[in-house]
């Protein structure tokens, strides 16, 4: 079960492309698509290989393992609107042990204490419920420092 | 004379709040005023090139505002690196004989009027799902490149505030810049961090207003009074997240500049004025490595000690005051980029920041988000005397 959280995330609205990675992360799952053809791991979700051209039917989808560590991140310490409110919060990218890197909030620490290189591990936000929309999806993805 | 398409008309709006405009009226009068450097009319133009900024659609809308009669029109969008992009392709058009008279104009109302449609990524885009649910904002992408460039090669706040001082030091000389007034160093890094390691200062500024260019064939600029400057090499260089193998610390500028400086077969040690796109500070530095004036990750010591004032220092950028300090009209630098370059070719740069026989300068482009889906492009322009 995803857990709640106060981050002011609108949800997502998942097309034919991305379907799969939003439905699992309602299971605590990051799944994601890869290249039968090349064995590329891709991100964003797409039924298309941007490494070697394979279409939607050499597409196939895994559970990949939830963990990375951090590419780069920022503090954020101004912005407008809802994110305004909860300042200082982190957008990051993470590169996960899968390949690809992308971004992210770092959660679940003081975000002072945030490093590049720093060992990571994915968790299942729920979208807040005033934010929540037909047809859109429920989960955000999240990483926090790993033990 | 050159085989080359000339840059014969140049005109930046000297509005920076704009709100008894539309849009449009800003594209007419940016159109008129680079018309009338160039000696043209309106009735010249058979080849008009736009970009998402202009009202409507593609370019159809504003050749009916304009009253134009092409044969040739291309509405090219690559964010604030679209106007390079068009001269490309006008000097492209006119070599293929499509067009003899290229006009490419630019504008919009952040400042008074809002961002409007065409201004960023459609809502549509298949990756905006995966980028937008974060808080996200543009100077926060821009710092994660920043962040990562100063992991790997060691560059500082300080470093990039030389860039902003650069820029004021030259605007102050600008008298239609939007910040006129020099700062220091530690003005910049006592300015409000908004996202570590930017701060406010960092930033470019958020103008209305707009610019047009003229560009035409070798035998009209050889038929007109003015001063026009041979476009001597073209880059275009297009670069993504790469199915998310991102890389932060690269521009699409090390494909484009390499490119224009073979077509122009110069090298960056005879370049005597660059503009470079100043969205950011850390877009000038990361720009400036990539495009070959120093060695990758080596662009923090380059820019310091005064290195891109003008006269004296060894690589003389932005002279208006760039988009840090004097206009970034529609959230979109690349227009004044060039028209500042062919101020500085013809010699009509304030006196103050003017470079002595300035010969080969260079213009570059940036749009999108840095080094995460950006459009660049990069001119060598010259002189015929
Ligand atoms: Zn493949």
């Amino acid at each position: 079960m995803p857990t709640e959280s106060n981050l002011p995330t609108n949800a997502a609205y998942p097309t034919l492309d991305s379907e799969p990675f939003w439905d699992a992360l309602n299971d605590d799952r990051l799944h994601l698509p890869r290249c039968t053809a090349c064995a590329y791991v891709i991100w964003y979700p797409r039924h298309h290989c941007p490494n070697c051209g394979a279409g939607r039917d050499q597409i196939e989808w895994f559970d990949a393992s939830g963990r990375g560590a951090v590419y780069s991140y920022t503090v954020v310490r101004r912005n407008r609107g809802s994110w305004g409110e909860i300042l200082p919060y982190i957008v990051a990218y993470v590169e996960l042990d899968e390949g690809p890197r992308i971004m992210t909030n770092i959660v679940e620490c003081d975000p002072e204490s945030v490093t590049i290189g720093q060992a990571v591990e994915a968790v299942f936000h729920s979208v807040p419920e005033a934010r929540q929309r037909e047809h859109g999806a429920t989960g955000v993805l999240r990483f926090r420092p790993s033990a | 004379m050159s085989p080359h398409a000339h840059i014969a008309g140049v005109f930046e709006h000297p509005g920076r709040t704009l709100p008894d405009h539309t849009v449009a009226q800003i594209h007419a009068e940016v159109a008129a005023g680079a018309l009338a450097d160039a000696g043209l009319t309106f009735a010249d133009v058979d080849g008009f090139f736009c970009a998402g900024d202009a009202p409507g659609f593609g370019g159809l809308s504003m050749a009916e505002y304009l009253g134009l009669n092409c044969r040739y029109i291309d509405s090219t969008e690559t964010g604030g690196s679209s106007y390079l992009v068009h001269v490309q392709h006008a000097a492209e058009a006119i070599a293929a004989g499509r067009c003899s008279v290229a006009l490419i104009t630019l504008a919009g109302k952040p400042r008074t009027g809002g961002a409007g449609p065409g201004a960023s990524a459609r809502s549509d885009a298949p990756e905006s799902d995966f980028e937008n649910l974060f808080g996200l904002n543009i100077i926060n992408g821009y710092a994660l490149a920043a962040q990562r460039h100063m992991y790997e090669f060691g560059t500082t706040s300080a470093q990039l505030a030389e860039i902003k001082v650069a820029a004021s030091t030259h605007a102050q000389h600008n008298p239609n810049a939007f910040l006129p007034t020099m700062v220091t160093i530690d003005e910049v890094l006592e300015s409000p961090v908004i996202a570590d390691p930017l701060h406010r200062l960092d930033a470019c500024v958020i103008t209305d207003g707009g610019g047009a260019l003229v560009v035409v064939s070798p035998e009209i600029a050889a038929s007109l009074d003015r001063h026009t400057i041979p476009v001597l090499g073209t880059g275009v260089g297009i670069k993504h997240t790469s199915g998310g193998r991102i890389d932060l610390t690269h521009t699409g500028a090390v494909i484009s500049g390499p490119a224009a400086f073979a077509e122009a077969g110069v090298s960056p040690t005879d370049i005597d004025y660059v503009s470079i796109y100043d969205s950011f500070t850390i877009t000038v530095l990361m720009t400036i490595e990539d495009l070959g004036f120093c060695p990758k990750g080596q662009g923090g010591g380059f820019v310091s000690d005064g290195a891109l004032q003008s006269p004296n220092g060894i690589l003389p950028f932005n002279t208006d005051g760039g988009g840090l300090c004097n206009n970034h009209p529609a959230n979109r630098g690349g227009m004044t980029k060039v028209v500042e370059a062919v101020r500085q070719l013809r010699g009509e740069a304030h006196p103050a920041v003017q470079v002595p026989d300035c010969k080969l300068a260079l213009a570059h482009g940036t749009g999108g988000s840095l080094a995460t889906r950006m459009g660049s492009a990069t001119l060598i322009l010259g002189r015929d005397d």
